[in-house]
């Protein structure tokens, strides 16, 4: 090994430096909307709430959520996860599964179908329209449906079950099994690594949407969470002030948006340390093949 | 096989005997596929028909170019486009590049525990739903906020950044590039990986120093990666980020913010004038289309890496 030279400590120090600018520039805004969701209304105001709370005060978290509505939207954003991401694995698992099948007659067009929706896509008005008239407006269906597969994640898992041995499979085809049980019995479960990568990137993805929700739900009790807090930022609703005094109303004006973000990103926040590298893998995985 | 079409049917024919198990599980995904991609594919001909809400979803009777000739008289849609124009532009050569120095700056690090905490970090933003950043970015800028406190320190009066058309640019593109930055290096680091020591060596040997590694050999390295990124691109050029415009402008910022696709999602669905929104939108989505072929078939001939 050659010993550094001089030039290249100084970029060593440089680069060192601008790393630690991007991570300061990217945490800052995070710490900043915590500190300002426990401060106090006059310090908010001040432009004096930087690192850390001033005038630590905990009415707006109390009023949030107390809001029933909030926990309400909450609950929809869970169960529209939920539901939206089951129906999306089902169909992905399903089609990534025959288009895997290198023998499978058609199999060309099959895959010339999907990606071609990668490039070419009906536009935000004929699919309104479309929902519209199938009667899908305000249910769970018009959220789960239209997103049903995402091509990028359906490439990934065709992928995966290509590079899975085949022998296992012919063994399991000459023992009399179908294909609907080599497929549960065999394939499945030895597809852990990838379906439990598909069910965070669609999961994630659900769990962050709102404009369909916006686009297609009308009552404020179906919204998801993200419309809830959607609606703070545009300023169409007071948010939870329902209840509070009116010298609570100035502190609620001064930080309920904080607060909201706060308690909207708290779930992500919480298990990102953990599925991150999923995260990683899975786009590697994709990026391979397509 | 002497006669092809005998032959091909009968093949079929064996194909579906052997296999319907398989083509089964296709059934249900085919129909999303008809239903939510290529039906609304086919709904765009609404753009040449009169549309009446709760009518057919393909229109009454046929108007022919009316709406576009509708849209291309029209002074707001000639702004919205040059709108999308000048964000377009401005996010690809902002937010393309900046992945790219970020990730060769991440490659220089040696402690394995420091460029993790980098990355970590760096991708946190992609995980959050596009309205709590939009939340976020609205936060940093208010008038209390910390942007405006700092400009305080050098003694600048407050700037109230939402409301001025003129900071609506920068904004986006500061907001999208502290979204995408992080995220965007993986390709790139995964594609640092792979390339062989030995090519360092060989340069090393041949008198190059740091910089000139970099340029001949770290560069080279990656350069199917940024080639295939930079086609996808230049594809969604025209498709810029409409929810987050949508999250982040308001009246007052229209005349930079107002984008086609704000534009059509306001007359559409707001005002109800589904034909015309869809002659834009249709507009938009043939131009992104012609993109990606011209920017694919250039990259092909050019550089002999394409996407197809």
């Amino acid at each position: 090994m050659v010993r550094p030279s001089r030039s290249y400590r100084v970029f060593q120090g440089i680069n060192g430096a601008v790393l630690t600018l991007v991570v300061i520039v990217t945490l800052y805004p995070f710490v900043n909307i915590i500190a300002r969701s426990f401060s106090g209304e006059r310090h908010i105001r001040a432009g004096e709430v930087t690192l850390w709370p001033k005038g630590f005060d905990l009415t707006t978290y109390d009023i949030v959520l107390r809001d029933a509505m909030f926990w309400r939207n909450y609950g929809n954003t869970v169960l529209y996860t939920v539901v939206s991401t089951v129906i999306a694995m089902t169909l992905t698992t399903c089609y990534a599964y025959v288009l895997s099948k290198r023998h499978l007659r058609g199999r060309g067009v099959l895959v010339g179908i999907a990606v071609f929706t990668m490039f070419f896509t009906g536009g935000l008005i004929p699919n309104y329209v479309l929902i519209t008239s199938l009667g899908l407006k305000n249910t769970v269906w018009a959220l789960a449906l239209p997103n049903a597969i995402s091509v990028f994640n359906l490439l990934v898992m065709k992928a995966f079950f290509e590079n899975l041995p085949s022998e296992l499979e012919e063994a399991a085809q000459i023992d009399g099994l179908s294909t609907y049980g080599i497929l549960a019995r065999i394939v499945l479960p030895l597809s852990k690594a990838v379906i439990a990568t598909m069910v965070l990137f669609y999961s994630v993805s659900f769990w962050n949407s709102w404009f369909g929700a916006f686009l297609y739900l009308d009552r404020t009790e179906l919204m998801p969470v993200t419309v809830y807090l959607r609606n703070l930022i545009a300023g169409a609703t007071g948010g939870g002030n329902a209840g509070a005094g009116t010298e609570q109303l100035t502190q609620v004006a001064a930080n309920i948006q904080a607060v909201t973000i706060v308690l909207t990103s708290l779930p992500i926040l919480c298990v990102y340390p953990f599925v991150q590298r999923y995260f990683v893998s899975g786009v590697m995985l994709g990026a391979v093949k397509g | 096989m002497t006669t092809p079409t005998v032959g091909a049917r009968r093949t079929w024919r064996q194909a579906l005997r052997r296999d319907w198990q398989l083509y089964s599980l296709a059934v249900l995904p085919l129909l999303f596929f008809l239903v939510f991609r290529y039906l609304p594919m086919i709904g765009n001909v609404i753009a040449f028909r009169r549309f009446e809400p709760g009518g057919s979803i393909f229109g009454e009777e046929w108007v022919g170019l009316r709406y576009v000739e509708m849209f291309l008289g029209d002074p707001t849609f000639w702004q919205v486009f040059r709108n999308t124009l000048w964000i377009g532009a401005l996010t690809l050569v902002f937010c393309f590049p900046i992945p790219i120095v970020l990730a060769l700056l991440l490659n220089e690090v040696r402690t394995r525990a420091l460029k993790r905490f980098v990355q970590s970090v760096s991708y946190l933003p992609h995980f959050l739903s596009i309205v709590i950043v939009a939340g976020i970015t609205l936060q940093m800028l208010s008038t209390d906020g910390p942007v405006n406190h700092l400009l305080g320190w050098f003694g600048h009066e407050p700037i109230r950044f939402i409301q001025e058309p003129e900071w609506f640019r920068t904004i986006y593109v500061g907001s999208e590039i502290w979204q995408t930055a992080g995220w965007g290096t993986i390709l790139y680091l995964a594609a640092l990986t792979t390339i062989d020591d030995d090519l360092y060596e060989a340069a090393r040997i041949d008198g190059a120093n740091r910089w000139q590694q970099i340029w001949h050999v770290t560069l080279p390295g990656i350069r199917p990666t940024m080639i295939t990124l930079l086609i996808l691109n230049i594809g969604t050029f025209l498709a810029v980020g409409f929810e987050k415009i949508l999250l982040l402008y308001n009246p007052l910022t229209y005349p930079t913010a107002d984008v086609i696709s704000t534009y059509l999602y306001r007359t559409g669905v707001e005002s109800n004038s589904f034909s015309y929104a869809a002659a834009i939108g249709l507009f938009e989505a043939v131009i992104g289309l012609v993109l990606i072929i011209t920017a694919n078939q250039l990259s092909r001939r050019t550089v002999g890496t394409s996407l197809w």
